[in-house]
């Protein structure tokens, strides 16, 4: 079991015919993804890694009954493919690109909320189901199929956690990073929601960063709401205020949006926290062992460390 | 991308947003004669830099006659100017702004800038004008007025009339300016993507009259394709001259005030690493984000960059390899270790794809490199390395 993307998962790929988003589309089909088609404008009919590209999003989605789509287009013309991907009726939109204007993604997510579409991202490195699909950048070979589920804001900083976990012996059910922007589709609570509900997944880790209210929130919600264990990491503890880290999003303007007043957040909510990013691994680990021994809820466990 | 008060109130111009008549100089002996144009006697002096709290920082003063005014700009001009946001160093400042004097009857806050929340624009607006907005949120939330406006919409009548009673506007010639006042703000706000707009503070003149007393603007870097116009107002002079360097070279450096330089791929992992090395006890130099190719030339650059400031007394490498391969990764350091000579000790750490085949090159190299295994090994070994 796992959340979103998996066998069913039939993608079309927008922005196929160039360079990056051909190489992606070829590793996400070799990792075993059923790609279906993919979408350039001007470039209808012609063949890509043995699948057809069309004009619209909406002719493939009719000859292929596409489901996901994976987009590689440059960030000038981003948004517009995410919009037209929420109009042909593709369920989950996962956006790689980086650098789109943020007034773009205002209408963009406008145009997704009222389609029913889900998006993930942008300026992400997309989602993967571990053994069965990846839509994304990631490497899939550090990932292996389990039972944890992982979200995050980061790359190469999920790619650290998915790491430790696989050394550990610890599989994962489906990890997606949502991007660092300040306008993104998908926020944790979305997805710790379609987490808890999963009968494949039995904790999830969560990978946030400073800037904005989004791992607040989630923290806030999970003690609310959710039965599983969930481990937190706040990356920026270093990080200067006012000063953008890289990500458009990271940046510190208020006092509860350090890295430190949100790992406070997360541990008075219940959650697991991972001080450093060298023990992300280590507090699943240790998660999962006391859910195992389990006569109460997470609150209560945290206290044990 | 930030740019000064005077160019931002040149905008407002354009959208016929009232500002104080005022002109800007970088000349001493240029004031004397800049307070005579001014409609009024009284006059203030102030400091261009782009940092907030340039009043409490002594950047900002007004004069009651053309002599004063030019005492205040000698001060003013080519001073360091701290405030909260310059760091202790402070900015030198290059440009004044001379500006007629206002009779204030009451100042306002009013801004524009995106909600995260909601994904939307929203407009913000205050009676507690020329404070800090965010101490005002944090003190007085209840004195903090909202509203988000639909972007295909625009800014509506609803939008502006919650504003016009939040602020206490009551007489009718005030509130028509108000509005107009609103909609020129976010029409520049869409026309030119900003990322911020703050009037703070705004005033009521005795004469009845609504002004930008001080005027911020911030754009959205990644509209600025869109706004090639914009790249003029841009002032180096007020940024960094290493992090433009990196960002010339297409590194995403910051610099810090501690002793280890790192290099990093990925912006979430270089905080990451930032953060491990100062909970084992050293302090971080730089937040540097080497991207998806971490080749012999880059990881040059990036050493280069790192190794110019004179507080680096170790560095750190830290590659997560996807699809970048991490033996490439190994034989671009060994490659830059030989032409750069370091002077410093160098820890590497690289994980991911052939992440052994790079230990083995590391190990085999030659070069002085104290190879890694794991994140908190890396940041051990890398705070030993300056004890």
């Amino acid at each position: 079991m796992s959340i979103l993307v998996g066998k069913h998962t039939r993608l079309i790929v927008q922005g196929i015919t160039g360079k990056e988003g051909q190489f992606h589309a070829s590793q996400c089909q070799e990792y075993g993804t059923n790609l279906v088609g993919g979408v350039t404008p001007g470039k209808g009919g012609q063949q890509v890694l043995g699948v057809p590209v069309f004009d619209t999003v909406h002719q493939a989605v009719q000859e292929t009954q596409a489901n996901v789509s994976m987009i590689f287009v440059p960030p000038a013309f981003a948004a517009d493919a995410i919009m037209e991907a929420a109009e042909a009726g593709i369920e989950l939109i996962v956006c790689i690109t980086e650098g789109i204007p943020v007034n773009d993604m205002v209408s963009a997510i406008q145009v997704v909320r009222s389609s029913g579409a889900r998006l993930i991202g942008p300026n992400c490195p997309g989602i993967i189901t571990p053994g069965e699909a990846k839509i994304g950048i990631m490497p899939g070979f550090i990932h292996k199929p389990g039972r944890v589920g992982v979200i995050s804001k980061s790359g190469t900083l999920t790619y650290e956690a998915v790491n430790q976990l696989t050394e550990l012996g610890i599989g994962q059910s489906t990890c997606i990073g949502i991007g660092g922007d300040p306008i993104i589709g998908s926020a944790y609570i979305d997805l710790l929601a379609l987490f808890e509900a999963d009968a494949g997944t039995d904790a999830v880790v969560m990978i946030g960063e400073i800037g904005g209210s989004l791992e607040t929130d989630a923290a806030n919600w999970i003690r609310d709401n959710m039965t599983k264990p969930v481990i937190g990491f706040v990356a920026g503890r270093t990080a200067p205020p006012g000063r953008r880290m890289g990500h458009a999003g990271a940046i510190v303007s208020g006092g509860e949006e350090t890295a430190q007043a949100k790992a406070e957040i997360m541990e008075s909510c219940g959650l697991y926290v991972a001080h450093t990013p060298a023990t992300i691994g280590e507090q699943v680990a240790k998660a999962l062992e006391n859910k195992r021994n389990k006569f109460s809820g997470p609150a209560e466990l945290s206290m044990v460390y | 991308m930030k740019i000064h008060e005077y160019q931002a109130k040149e905008i407002l111009t354009k959208y016929d947003v009232p500002v104080p008549v005022g002109f800007v100089t970088d000349k001493l002996a240029n004031v004397k004669d800049l307070v005579k144009k001014l409609p009024t006697k009284v006059s203030v002096v102030k400091a261009q830099i782009h940092a907030g709290g340039r009043g409490k920082g002594g950047g900002v003063k007004v004069a009651k006659t053309a002599s004063e005014a030019h005492k205040h700009a000698s001060d003013i001009l080519g001073m360091q100017l701290v405030t909260h946001q310059t760091g202790p160093e402070g900015q030198k400042v290059r440009q004044i702004l001379i500006e007629q004097g206002m009779n204030i009857s009451k100042e306002y806050y009013l801004g524009l800038t995106l909600d995260r929340g909601t994904s939307k624009v929203t407009m913000i607006a205050s009676t507690e004008g020329g404070m800090e907005i965010e101490k005002v949120a944090e003190e007085n939330p209840e004195l903090i007025i909202k509203t988000r406006v639909d972007i295909a919409a625009g800014l509506t009548s609803g939008n502006i009339r919650k504003m016009t009673a939040g602020l206490g506007f009551t007489d009718k010639n005030v509130q028509k300016k108000f509005a107009q006042f609103c909609k020129a703000l976010y029409s520049v706000y869409m026309d030119m993507d900003c990322s911020l707009i703050e009037i703070n503070p705004l005033v009521l003149t005795e004469e009845g009259e609504l002004m930008a007393l001080d005027c911020k603007i911030n754009f959205d870097e990644n509209a600025l394709y869109r706004h090639p116009e914009l790249s003029e107002l841009r002032d180096e002079s007020e940024e960094d001259p290493t992090e433009l360097e990196a960002a010339g070279y297409g590194l995403n450096f910051i610099k810090l005030d501690g002793n280890v330089g790192c290099m990093v791929n990925g912006a979430g992992l270089a905080m990451g690493t930032m953060d491990i090395i100062k909970h084992y006890g050293g302090e971080p130099a730089n937040f540097l984000d080497v991207g998806g190719t971490a080749d012999a030339d880059r990881v040059a650059k990036a050493f280069k960059i790192i190794t110019s400031d004179p507080n680096v007394k170790a560095i750190l490498v830290n590659i997560f390899g996807g699809i970048v391969r991490c033996d490439r990764v190994a034989n671009g350091i060994v490659e830059a270790m030989k032409k750069s000579k370091l002077k410093v000790p160098l820890v590497v750490r690289l994980a991911g794809t052939n992440s052994e085949e790079a230990l083995t090159i590391l190990e085999n190299s030659g070069v002085a490199i104290i190879p890694a295994k794991g994140i908190k090994d890396a940041a051990e070994k890398v705070v030993a390395a300056i004890k």
